[in-house]
């Protein structure tokens, strides 16, 4: 039997959710436990991830761990043509835990079934990034007291970007969410995810205008619309500009009501939104951290 | 009028009717029939009251695990199964399109890490009618016409 990873937001149930939101508070609040004295944990990424990287060695460092790994293939044995089943089998004799980053989607479930160790996903190509996902609902329930009864508004790329389907999957599991998606036609919600949520009998709503319907929201999620999503280079001209959060566009919001991005942003948050108190997106990269620091912790038993 | 077999009886074994005419070499492969050792007897584009035409093959001497057989409900969800002894067919069977698929399919996504590394695909099956299966691994959903073979 394989040990206990992180693959998919959904391979932990509601209790996980709010245990690894129970850590995170404690951690936050004694950021240096030594819990990993002694321990060895690699920090495997195949593709290049500064910050997540940078917040998963941070979170090892407090905790007392030490770090092996790389940060990028080309300085490692993938360079010469070893298979990820080898490196895995390889790091996994090393090491008390996995942390994988990788560009092909699946990789890092496979590496859990080779691995006799506990891996997580730091992101494997397109599909999944549960870290991030718990490091928003720690966001969510730090600033909003629950994870029940929130207007989530998500606004952007709402089709590719795999931050805003994780984030609806995990709020499932909670009391009468409400979710307002603001996206252009081409970058609209998919339709599975709007067919599981009618089925679900959770209320939604599809806006392509960026306007004062925001007033309403508890959370609003913003992320980036990419150029490269678009096939048609005229397309993205006609709505770069449509999806940017501007301060003056905050003035009516909700006084709880805090704006959340999974970073890095190009312009889709004017700076100008940098210094009302409802921009939340540093803090919450600096939640990472304790988040980092309870799933790891979770996984190794160690709390 | 004398009954004219199109294809030959067999004494014991399998026949598998209502193969859609394009999924018989599919069937075939999935099955493994290149390798069956006994006398294995096809026909194709016979005609058919409910399909049109379709496609039949008889295995003499063998018998097949209903988890083995399912696994052609891809290609034909309407293939039935007469168990032969003697002649006489003692049983007739319906495909059942599984829940989990495990080899046979490549998944759609090219970015998949079962299409880079030596891995068996594995797809938890979402919708028979028409198929529509994530694969285990990328999450991604191969639909019915995305479905390649290995």
């Amino acid at each position: 039997m394989n040990p206990k990873s992180l693959i998919s937001i959904t391979d932990f149930t509601k209790e996980e959710y709010l245990k690894i939101m129970r850590l995170a508070e404690d951690f936050e609040a004694n950021p240096n436990q030594k819990l990993l004295q002694g321990k060895v944990i690699a920090t495997l990424f195949f593709e290049p991830s500064t910050r997540t990287r940078l917040s998963f060695e941070t979170a090892i460092n407090r905790l007392g761990g030490k770090i092996i790994g790389f940060s990028d293939s080309s300085s490692s044995s993938v360079s010469k043509g070893e298979t990820l089943h080898d490196t895995i089998k390889m790091v996994s004799n090393y090491a008390d835990m996995i942390i994988m980053r990788h560009p092909l989607e699946g990789s890092a479930r496979y590496a859990s079934e080779v691995s006799s160790v506990p891996v997580i996903n730091a992101g494997d190509g397109a599909n999944q990034h549960p870290s991030q996902t718990l490091l928003d609902m720690y966001s969510i329930i730090k600033t909003q007291g629950s994870l029940d009864n929130i207007n989530l508004f998500m606004v952007g790329d709402l089709k590719y970007g795999r931050t805003v389907h994780s984030l609806l999957m995990a709020l499932l599991q909670f009391e009468n969410p409400i979710f307002n998606f603001i996206a252009p036609p081409e970058l609209a919600m998919p339709n599975e995810y709007k067919i599981l949520l009618a089925s679900k009998g959770i209320r939604y709503f599809e806006h392509t205008e960026f306007t004062d319907i925001i007033n309403a929201a508890d959370i609003i999620y913003m992320t980036r619309v990419q150029k490269e999503r678009f096939i048609d280079p005229v397309e993205y001209e006609k709505v770069k500009n449509v999806y940017i959060l501007r301060n003056e566009m905050l003035k009516n919001t909700k006084e709880n009501m805090r704006i959340l991005h999974p970073l890095p942003r190009i312009n889709e948050i004017h700076t100008d939104v940098d210094s009302n108190p409802k921009a939340y997106y540093f803090t919450q990269a600096k939640n990472g951290v304790y988040t980092r620091m309870a799933i790891i912790a979770h996984l190794l038993n160690l709390k | 009028m004398e009954k004219h077999l199109k294809v030959s009886a067999i004494k014991d074994g399998t026949v598998i009717d209502h193969i859609p005419t394009k999924a018989l070499f599919k069937v075939i492969k999935i099955l493994k029939l290149e390798e069956c050792s006994q006398m294995v007897t096809f026909g194709n584009n016979l005609d058919s009251k409910a399909m049109g035409t379709k496609a039949i093959i008889k295995i003499a001497n063998r018998f097949f695990a209903d988890e083995e057989v399912n696994k052609i409900a891809l290609v034909a969800p309407h293939a039935k199964l007469n168990i032969i002894r003697d002649y006489k067919v003692i049983e007739k069977k319906v495909v059942e399109t599984p829940k989990e698929i495990r080899g046979i399919v490549h998944c759609f996504n090219p970015k998949c890490i079962t299409n880079s590394e030596n891995i068996t695909t594995s797809f938890e099956i979402l919708s028979d009618k028409p198929i529509a299966m994530k694969c285990f691994y990328c999450e991604k959903i191969t639909n019915e016409n995305e479905m390649i073979f290995f």
